[in-house]
């Protein structure tokens, strides 16, 4: 399994998935400058966290016309493998590879703690190799993630099973105290209508040790490798 | 042909949470400014164009909110085009 993981201008969680995917994963990693035009072959583009272009404007509103994300939406619309977390989320809303945005958190501040997400069904990349109702803890951290959309695309994202994860308690269920930052319906992270392009504010490079805390997010990554490999046979 | 000054006003769309919008209600209630009903916080972005007439910059600058300057998804804009200096 060949990963890209793009490099914009103030991404820095860039290094943090590389290592992940190459120490923990064992797998080929190809760094990706946001100039570049080229993915390189690989699998899977991840589009990291971080604060691209200073999220100046809007986060991900510059990052989105980078040179890169003419290739990202090309291998996109030929149902590769697209994965953005946290600020890469950003960027493919932004893109309109997603749908809705993601808007400043509605506590106002920034969050960084563990959260426990809901895997809600296993029909997108990055949650499909996981059980629907699996429960995944994962770390977020940041100011702007609070997922919005109209009523209409909400009623058709959530009809049409797009929604990946949900923040929820302990006991695995949506409550108001246990929304981070005040998404709609609890939203964590979502699909596009095919499932090959993901979104999700939670960062999965940061569990992947016992040593930090936890190996959840190996869930994720595991997951888009397993749906890689299920569409190459 | 002068410069163009265009001014673009960025608001949240109404029924999309604006807690800053919420927190500046709150606080200037608490200051005692009881009229204060509905705040929205927003952007203000003032460009400054050469070379072209005020109706087409004002497309353009539509154009260029369509594009950058604003997410239709969450938020509305409005477009103030001064020919001339100011």
């Amino acid at each position: 399994m060949r990963w890209g993981v793009v490099t914009f201008p103030g991404s820095n969680d860039d290094r943090d998935t590389a290592a992940a995917l190459e120490r923990v994963l064992r797998d080929d990693v190809i760094r990706l400058w946001h100039k570049s035009d080229d993915l390189e072959g690989v699998d899977c583009v991840v589009l990291p966290g971080g604060f691209s272009y200073g999220d100046y404007l809007r986060a991900g509103a510059i990052a989105r016309f980078s040179p890169i994300m003419e290739a990202v939406r090309a291998h996109a619309r030929a149902g590769g493998a697209v994965l953005g977390i946290c600020n890469g989320f950003q960027v493919l809303c932004e893109a309109g590879l997603l749908p809705g945005a993601l808007v400043m958190n509605r506590s106002l501040r920034f969050v960084c703690r563990d959260v426990v997400l809901r895997v809600e069904n296993g029909s997108g990349a990055a949650v499909h190799g996981c059980r629907p109702g699996e429960l995944l803890t994962i770390p977020i951290k940041h100011g702007e993630g609070c997922f919005v959309a109209d009523d209409a695309t909400v009623a058709r994202v959530e009809e049409a099973g797009q929604v990946a994860l949900r923040y929820v308690g302990p006991d695995g269920e949506v409550t108001e105290a246990a929304n981070p930052n005040g998404s709609t319906n609890g939203i964590a992270g979502v699909r596009n209508a095919a499932g090959n392009v993901v979104g999700l504010m939670p960062h999965p490079e940061h569990a992947m040790d016992p040593l930090l805390g936890g190996t959840d997010g190996r869930r994720i990554f595991e997951s888009v490798r397993l749906w890689v490999q299920g569409r190459r046979t | 042909m002068s410069d163009v000054v265009a001014r673009v006003y960025i608001t949240p769309k109404q029924g999309i949470l604006d807690p800053q919008g919420k927190a500046v209600q709150q606080s200037l209630r608490t200051l005692g400014f009881d009229e204060v009903g509905d705040v929205r916080v927003g952007r203000f972005i003032v460009l400054r164009l050469a070379g072209i007439e005020s109706t087409a910059a004002e497309a353009r600058v539509h154009e260029m909110c369509d594009k950058l300057l604003a997410n239709g998804l969450i938020e509305d804009y409005r477009v103030q085009v001064d020919g001339g200096d100011r």
